[in-house]
């Protein structure tokens, strides 16, 4: 299982890439391996305002379906469309594969996501638990 | 109740499956992924590890112990190496399990039942069995193997024999296998031409091991079975039909008989005569969006039924699912929305099968 040093993470398995005020926003490895085959993803609506803590976008495995939070608070800018059709490259590159950036009106919230180390720590125990 | 490893289990660690919970069993979910593994069973050779599953022995005389009594369909006519599907029902006619029974000799059976009915499947058929019978439930002894895919008659030849070749559907013979007597079935839960073998518990990794050995061979998880059967419209006990769902509102009416005394027939007479509220129907959603188990079934607004199973089908590109729904609308082209509250998906009746081109029936 892969975690970007360069990357943060949330206790809900999204991993964020910083830069100035923007966030990228897509599953870690752990996540995606947990989901198995994803199928389908409901992508979230450019231009919207979202809070931390709320569910953005619903994302189908096989297995089931499930919801994707964003980390962050401020506006959606962009959106990856290729997984529209290929929902799979989440599988197949999760830390390529951002499902959303936002443009955060409080980037202090970053300060409460994890580093690399402490969300390793954070899976192994998820994944004992199982 | 302590968790049971089947007697694959170190094989499966190997091949790096992931294993779940399962009826109280440790079985693969899956290997490599569900949907690969899915489609290979559809295009060449899949392996499951069904040893979870639980098997009866009979030895008596078949039309006269009270043993008929048990299930609902005939078993005395059912001709030497040939098995045949259906059920045992309790008193209101809902369906205690859903089995196989194949026809030894003369004077013996085998009974295939599911892992978490076994014990009472056990008690209730031996309330049946009358003095002079013996019945004895083999299930910790016996291991059970599913080889399933279109190649799989070639694979079987190579390594049993030709006479692999002549098993019809829903036929088996008798075989030994590594030293020990097996039993190979052309029966299967995937909808693909197919085979399942019984074998002496101490001999199936071996035998597992070496048939996963062949290059057209892969390994296939419960995910992968669990689409494999839904695309084809098999129910799963406890998910699509339990001790209250009767075969006339499963629509496996066909594998249901009135002309002889058996435990549940008088709900059965009954249903056949006034026909049922609701029915088991197919779903098929023109989407990757797929329901799954509990959600509602609304048609016009109404709530008109609820899913028991769904998935994503690779082979169709579409969710589907099974559920039961008003009879009045079980009609293949009916529009409905399935829904948990939160998600809501345009679906349309389809009848089953879902997936068409399965080749279990190839001569």
């Amino acid at each position: 299982m892969l975690y970007p040093d360069q990357l943060k993470y949330s206790k809900s398995h999204e991993w964020v890439s910083l830069d100035g005020n923007t966030a990228k926003i897509g599953i870690s490895d752990f996540a995606q391996h947990s989901l198995g085959d994803i199928v389908f993803i409901q992508l979230p609506e450019i231009g919207a305002s979202v809070k931390a803590g709320d569910s953005v976008c619903e994302i189908e495995s096989v297995k089931a379906a499930s919801s994707i939070y964003t980390p962050v608070s401020g506006k959606i800018t962009a959106v990856n469309d290729a997984l529209n059709t290929t929902p799979e490259l989440i599988n197949q590159k999760p830390y390529d594969a951002f499902i959303f950036i936002v443009e955060m009106s409080d980037p202090s919230e970053t300060g409460g996501l994890l580093d690399s180390k402490k969300y390793a720590e954070l899976c192994e125990k998820e994944s004992g638990s199982h | 109740m302590s968790i049971k490893n089947t007697p694959i289990y170190d094989s499966h660690l190997r091949a790096g499956a992931r294993m779940t919970d399962f009826a109280g069993w440790n079985l693969p979910i899956q290997y490599t992924g569900i949907i690969d593994e899915a489609l290979h069973c559809r295009k060449s050779i899949s392996l499951f590890d069904t040893c979870h599953m639980g098997q009866f022995t009979f030895k008596g005389d078949i039309a006269n112990c009270g043993i008929e009594n048990a299930f609902c369909f005939p078993i005395s006519d059912i001709k030497i190496g040939r098995c045949r599907y259906g059920f045992i029902l309790n008193g209101i006619g809902g369906i205690i399990d859903d089995l196989i029974v194949y026809r030894i000799a003369a004077d013996e059976l085998m009974i295939v039942v599911n892992a978490v009915t076994t014990e009472n499947d056990f008690e209730t058929i031996t309330q049946d069995i009358g003095d002079g019978a013996e019945f004895e439930n083999i299930s910790s002894i016996t291991a059970k193997i599913d080889v399933q895919g279109p190649l799989s008659r070639n694979l079987m030849a190579e390594r049993f024999g030709d006479e692999i070749r002549s098993i019809p559907y829903f036929g088996f013979i008798k075989k030994n296998i590594l030293g020990k007597d097996a039993i190979i079935s052309r029966t299967g839960y995937t909808g693909e031409l197919g085979y399942e073998i019984y074998i002496d518990a101490y001999a199936a990794a071996e035998l597992w091991d070496s048939l996963c050995e062949d290059e057209r061979v892969k390994p296939a998880g419960l995910g992968a079975r669990d689409i494999l059967r839904l695309e084809m419209g098999y129910c799963l006990y406890g998910s699509d039909i339990d001790d209250m769902t009767t075969p006339i509102e499963a629509d496996l009416g066909v594998f249901v008989v009135t002309d002889k005394e058996y435990r549940g027939i008088r709900g059965i007479l009954q249903q056949k005569e006034q026909g049922v509220p609701r029915i088991r129907a197919g779903f098929i959603t023109h989407s990757r969006r797929s329901p799954r188990h509990g959600y509602k079934i609304f048609h016009d607004d109404v709530m008109s039924g609820e899913i028991t199973s769904g998935t994503f089908s690779p082979t169709l590109d579409s969710g589907i699912g099974m559920g039961y729904i008003d009879t009045g609308l079980a009609k293949p082209g009916t529009k409905v929305v399935l829904t948990d509250g939160r998600v809501s998906i345009d679906a349309e009746i389809a009848e089953f099968p879902l997936y068409k081109n399965g080749t279990a029936r190839n001569k």
